[in-house]
Order: C-alpha cells, then sequence, then structure tokens
C-alpha cells in the first residue's frame, strides 16, 4: 500500500506524530489521493453506498439493540415499544429493516456491474471473493436479523431454513438440534440469532476493510476494462469521486427515505406483524424479497439435499467465477455475444425471484391452480429451467464463450476511449472519428 | 377517481398477479378514501373519536388491544382527547393490583395502564366464541394486505384499513352452491382472509353505537370509524412519521441538488 501520498506533515506536532503513526499519510495516500481511473460511471458509486448503508445499519441496529429485549415472550411487544413509546423509535426500527432491503439492493447492483464490466478478472480474484463471502455474511446477518421482531414470518422463515440443515446426511438431525438449541425454534434459538446479528456486521467491517485493502493494490476497473497506463488515465479520488460518490449517496438516500417515510410497510410481509404461534402456520411461507431467486433454486428441486446443495452451489460458484470466464477482454462492452447473455442472466435472476414469490404449484404467471391431468405449466416447472439456466450460463455459456468470441477491438488506453467518445459530441464532428 | 381505478386495473393485469388471492372466492378490499391516505394524509379527530366508541362499545367484548394504552388516546396526533378525559376513561375499567399488605385488590385504572381484554387467557376466549379466536386489533391494519400485487400494494399502501373495513361490511347470502355446506356457527364474508366462512357474526347494525355530535351511525359509517381508529392504533406516530418524512426529503433533495452541482463544477476541468 501507500505510494500515492503527497503527505508533508506541516508543523511540529504532524511530524512527530507522523514518525510514531503514518495514519494521515495513510489517509492521504489511500483516501484523498488516491489515482482513480477518470471514466468510472454511476454504477462505480455502489461500493460507496455500501459502505454508508453498513453504517447505518451499524448505527440504527446499535440504538435498536438498547431498547429490544431478545425473549419469546417479550421480543415481539419490544419491538411495539420501540414504534410506539421509543423516541422516533418509529423510524429508527423502519429504517433499520428498509435499510437492510436497501442494502441488498444496492449489493445486487454492486454485483452485476463486476460481471459486465469483467472486474473478477486477474489481477482482482482476491477481491471478488472477498465481495462473494460478504454477500454470504451479509446474507446470514439479514436472515437472522429478520428473526428478531418474533412475528409469524420471522418464527417460520427461522424453522424452514434451519430445517435445510436436516438434510445433511446422518449428522443433519443432530446439526438442527445444535442450531436450535434444543428440539424446537425457541428461546435459545432466538437468543444465539441475536447475539450473532449482533458479532457478524463487525465481522462484515472486517471483510469489508480487507475488499478495499485488496481493490486499492490493482486500483479500479473501468467501463472499457483495458488498464490504466498512465497518470493521464486517472484522477485524484478527492474531490473527483468523494463528489460523484456523495451525489449518488444523495439520491440513493432519498429512494431509501421514500421508502422509510411513506412506504414503511411495502417490503416486509403483513403476517410478521402477528405474533410468533409455533402451532399456526401461515398460508404461504416467504423469505424477504432479496432471497427469493435463491428459495426458487431450493424449491425447484425435489429432492432435499439436492435442492439445499443448488443453492447453496449457486453462490458458491461466483467464488470461482474468475476462472471460469475464459476470455481476457475484460469488459462488456467490447464482447457483443457476452452481453447479451449477461442481459438474460440478470433477466433469468429477475424471474427467479418472481418465481420464488409463488406458489410452485400454480400455472406461471396467471398463478391459478393448475388442474390434473396432462402438462401444465407450473411455477416450479419454469423455476426449474431457470435454475438450469442460471449454471449453464456459469458452467458451460461463459467457459465456451471466451474461446469462441470475437472481441471489438479495444481503445489503447482509458483517455483514448474518452476522447473518442467525446469527440462525436463535439460541434462540427457529426462522423465519428476515430482517435489516434 | 375512475382514473385511478382504470390504472389500478391496468397495473394489476401488468403485474399479472391478479386479484386471485389463496382462495378463488375470495374478494379483494373494496378502495374506500381515508383521511390519511398518501403522504400528506392525516387522522380525522372526530373520526377517531367515534372509531374508539364504536371499539370500546362492540368489538371490545370479544377482541383484546393488547399493545393500547390509555394515554395514548390523547397523545398527539391521536383521536384528541384532553388528558382529563383520558383520566376519567381510564378510571372506568379497573385492575387488579397489590396493596402495601401484599394482598390483590381492584383499583381503577390510570392513562398509563394498558387497554383491558375482555378475556382472561386465549382458551377462555376460544371457548367463548365457538372454538375460534378473536384476533388482538392492536395491529390488524397493518397485520391483514387488503389485495394484492407488486404494483397496487406501491401504489396504494397493503390496504389494511379498507380490509377491517370491508369484512365489517362484506357479510353477504352465501352462493347457492356453498349455502348446503355451510359449517355450523360461521357466517359467509367473501373479504375475510381465511374464509368465505368466518366465526364472527355481523358485529354491527344500523344506528347500534350513538355518536355525541349526532354523526351518521349507519353499519357503512361505523365500519370506516373503527377502521380508521384501528389504523391510528396500529401506529400512533404515523403522522409524526409523515411530518418528519416530508422535511427529510426536502433536505435531501436541495443536498443532493447541491452536491450535483459541486460535483459538475469539478469535472468540468477533466475529460471524462
Amino acid at each position: 500500500m501507500g505510494g500515492h501520498s503527497s503527505y508533508q506533515p506541516k508543523s511540529a506536532f504532524a511530524k512527530w506524530f507522523h514518525e510514531r503513526l503514518p495514519i494521515m499519510d495513510l489517509i492521504q495516500g489511500q483516501a484523498l489521493d488516491f489515482p482513480t481511473p477518470k471514466n468510472l460511471n454511476y454504477f462505480w458509486t455502489f461500493g460507496g453506498i455500501l459502505t454508508m448503508m453498513l453504517g447505518a445499519q451499524l448505527l440504527t441496529g446499535i440504538v435498536l439493540a438498547m431498547h429490544y429485549t431478545p425473549h419469546v415472550t417479550m421480543a415481539f411487544d419490544s419491538i411495539e415499544h420501540i414504534r410506539r413509546d421509543v423516541n422516533y423509535g418509529n423510524i429508527i426500527q423502519k429504517l433499520h429493516a428498509n435499510g437492510a432491503s436497501m442494502f441488498f439492493l444496492a449489493v445486487y447492483i454492486h454485483i452485476f456491474r463486476g460481471m459486465y464490466y469483467g472486474s473478477y478478472k486477474a489481477p482482482r480474484e482476491i477481491l471478488w471473493m472477498i465481495g462473494v463471502i460478504i454477500l454470504l455474511v451479509m446474507m446470514a446477518t439479514a436472515f437472522m436479523g429478520y428473526v428478531l421482531p418474533w412475528g409469524q414470518m420471522s418464527f417460520w422463515g427461522a424453522k424452514v431454513i434451519t430445517n435445510l440443515f436436516s438434510a445433511i446426511p446422518f449428522f443433519g438431525d443432530s446439526i438442527v438440534t445444535w442450531l436450535w438449541g434444543g428440539f424446537a425454534v425457541d428461546n435459545p434459538t432466538l437468543n444465539r440469532f441475536y447475539s450473532l446479528h449482533y458479532l457478524l456486521p463487525f465481522v462484515l467491517a472486517g471483510l469489508v476493510g480487507l475488499h478495499i485493502w485488496a481493490l486499492h493494490v490493482p486500483g479500479n476497473n473501468n467501463p472499457t476494462g483495458v488498464s490504466v497506463k498512465s497518470g493521464q488515465d486517472t484522477v485524484p479520488f478527492h474531490p473527483y469521486y468523494t463528489m460523484k460518490d456523495a451525489f449518488a449517496i444523495g439520491v440513493f438516500l432519498i429512494v431509501y427515505c421514500l421508502f422509510v417515510f411513506f412506504a414503511p410497510d411495502y417490503m416486509g410481509h403483513p403476517v410478521n406483524y402477528e405474533m410468533a404461534d409455533p402451532l399456526k402456520t401461515p398460508a404461504h411461507i416467504v423469505p424477504e424479497w432479496y432471497f427469493l431467486p435463491f428459495y426458487a433454486i431450493l424449491r425447484s428441486i425435489d429432492n432435499k439435499l439436492l435442492g439445499v446443495i443448488a443453492m447453496f452451489a449457486s453462490i458458491l460458484l461466483l467464488l470461482v467465477l474468475p476462472w471460469l470466464d475464459t476470455s481476457r477482454v475484460r469488459s462488456g462492452t467490447y464482447r457483443p455475444v457476452f452481453k447479451q447473455f449477461f442481459w438474460i442472466l440478470v433477466l433469468d435472476c429477475l424471474l427467479l425471484g418472481y418465481i420464488g414469490s409463488r406458489v410452485p404449484d400454480n400455472l406461471f404467471w396467471v398463478d391459478t391452480p393448475s388442474h390434473e391431468g396432462g402438462f401444465a405449466l407450473t411455477n416450479k416447472l419454469v423455476g426449474q429451467i431457470a435454475t438450469l439456466y442460471y449454471f449453464v450460463h456459469f458452467l458451460i455459456i461463459l467457459p465456451i464463450l471466451g474461446l469462441l468470441e470475437t472481441p471489438k477491438p479495444m481503445p489503447a488506453s482509458i483517455s483514448e476511449a474518452v476522447l473518442a467518445k467525446n469527440k462525436p459530441a463535439l460541434p462540427g464532428h457529426k462522423a465519428a472519428v476515430p482517435a489516434e | 377517481m375512475i382514473m385511478r381505478k382504470t390504472f389500478l386495473a391496468a397495473v394489476l393485469l401488468l403485474a399479472g398477479a391478479g386479484l386471485a388471492g389463496a382462495a378463488e372466492t375470495r374478494h379483494a378490499a373494496k378502495d374506500i378514501d381515508f383521511s390519511f391516505e398518501g403522504p400528506f394524509g392525516t387522522f380525522d379527530r372526530g373520526q377517531l373519536q367515534r372509531g374508539y366508541k364504536v371499539y370500546k362499545e362492540v368489538c371490545a367484548n370479544c377482541h383484546s388491544m393488547k399493545q393500547m394504552v390509555f394515554r395514548n388516546l390523547s397523545q398527539p396526533g391521536g383521536p384528541g382527547f384532553s388528558g382529563a378525559q383520558v383520566q376519567a376513561l381510564a378510571a372506568t375499567y379497573t385492575i387488579q393490583d397489590l396493596n402495601d399488605q401484599g394482598e390483590p385488590f381492584d383499583r381503577e385504572r390510570i392513562p398509563s395502564d394498558h387497554f383491558p381484554s375482555p378475556f382472561p387467557n386465549e382458551q377462555a376466549a376460544r371457548v367463548a366464541n365457538g372454538g375460534a379466536l378473536p384476533p388482538d386489533l392492536s395491529l390488524i391494519t397493518k397485520a391483514r394486505a387488503g389485495w394484492t400485487g407488486t404494483f397496487a400494494q406501491l401504489f396504494y399502501g397493503m390496504g389494511g384499513p379498507e380490509y377491517v373495513y370491508s369484512v365489517l361490511t362484506g357479510y353477504e347470502e352465501p352462493p347457492a352452491e356453498l349455502a348446503s355446506s355451510a359449517p355450523e356457527g360461521k357466517h359467509y364474508n367473501p373479504y375475510f382472509e381465511a374464509g368465505p366462512w368466518i366465526g364472527m357474526a355481523p358485529p354491527l347494525s344500523d344506528g347500534q353505537v350513538t355518536f355525541d355530535d349526532g354523526s351518521p351511525n349507519s353499519v357503512d359509517a361505523m365500519a370506516r370509524d373503527v377502521a380508521a381508529f384501528l389504523a391510528w392504533a396500529s401506529e400512533p406516530k404515523m403522522e409524526e412519521r409523515k411530518g418528519l418524512g416530508f422535511s427529510v426529503i426536502i433536505y435531501l433533495v436541495i443536498l443532493t441538488l447541491l452536491l450535483y452541482l459541486v460535483k459538475r463544477k469539478i469535472w468540468t476541468k477533466v475529460e471524462h
């Protein structure tokens, strides 16, 4: 690290401090002077947005923990106590609950941006893999957090997801009992989920530190995928990207606050406003929207163990993505065929999300029960096809495509790409002139 | 209104979800208008007071509201009872307490006490209601959605208060093909979530509750009033939320605009 800093201690004290702890030098080099490609588009602001969201979730979460009671008979009422009696508790609780949704929205955009522009390719494999681990820890954190209000969906969601581990051969049931801390989802389960839900965000913060460290070794990828060649290609992170990120964060906060203040319950399930009742199963047990694609993969396979394996594989697969994509060209901009498959994958994931929210045996799209006899295009069947395609994309299409595809000609440098892009826009230059 | 309905219909068609919920016989809630809808909607104090009276005289015979405390009734953004009125209201109920000898005795409730529950426990409630448990109403308008559909819920809200209104006014004669299989002691109500058969007999009848100011007391009017009261009870700080939200959004829009101008100024020097 380092090497980008122009830090010079100005006062005698600063010099004395710098010799003992060069933290100002680190900040100057990594956060202010850090050379960043000058052609990053707004999809690159989601890293900053995610850092802000992690901070927002930590802050609201710590305040909520001051008023929450992790006990099966009191948890639900303590959330109501927060909503009704704590100063601004109504808003803090909704900031935290909707914050999880916004966090996932941002992380999915961030991940798809990385996939489109090939940000996982050498020399950024470790950066990408840390990102996948961050996603997994985020999912665990969100799942356990959703259990804490101890509503109907909290309880039944916890039961369904922990029960998945019973599919493990031989040890399955013992593992589930161990996870529950007993023979049912009960007070010990709630307590350990609370403990872990408080711990994991700090693990996330540490992983984010590693993620940024791994980013700052090779520096940012960029929309052309062409590596930085000279100082001409970059600008200092501050003020250029601090201000661009700040603006993007502002836009993101407006969307976030519109939900929090004017549609606070839209992302949640009404049935979670009923206290958990182990004797009363809700009509439909559905996870939060951000888990729906994975839920669809899980349910598309009848064999429970295989379903669980497919669900975890769909995420773990991303760990080896840098080696599944055989193309040397990073950016999808210069890969005409890959680009199309990328958008098909996006649609496939959205379709899986839709399927995850539906009753499997209902007819696809019209969503009415299918009647016996003959072939029927059910939600489940569509989910199976979409699941299959998801794996085919990563395991077959990507490796083959890299070998067969002819990429478009690439610019020699970022500066050249920027010039070529801006030229036609200049007055008097109607035709696109290839840059020198 | 017609445009709104047409738009709603179009959106529902697009969403493909339709209004076909769990049961084919179930109807989506009637989309009636409330004063507290939309980003600027506030509660009608008179309506909340009337709604409380309907709850107290009719619903409270079977339904608890465990989250509610008497002092809530004089909180800002609520029905707007005075402190003295709430004190007098609370005092009409008793609660068991301990005296200085440690012996139980009944005392009058005070504003910091909760609403009384009609039954001592769940089992007693079930026995008194033919096996069905009357749900707690503190959060009922949050715990029920009036309609389904990703876009319908985004634009028109979750429809909880409309659901309550629709169930209260939705009792019908069962269709002929169902009438013969009617479960004993149940009533036909196609708006009921777990329906169409509901254990609760039609709770309201015209003129059942008398309002001091002579407000209309038809079933329809009382159902609207009590639905509004329950909507307030599910989130007593709704008005505070919307008011603060308005300021927050204005602040963020101005801040973001300024950030955009600064960003643009800085970047004019760089070709990108």
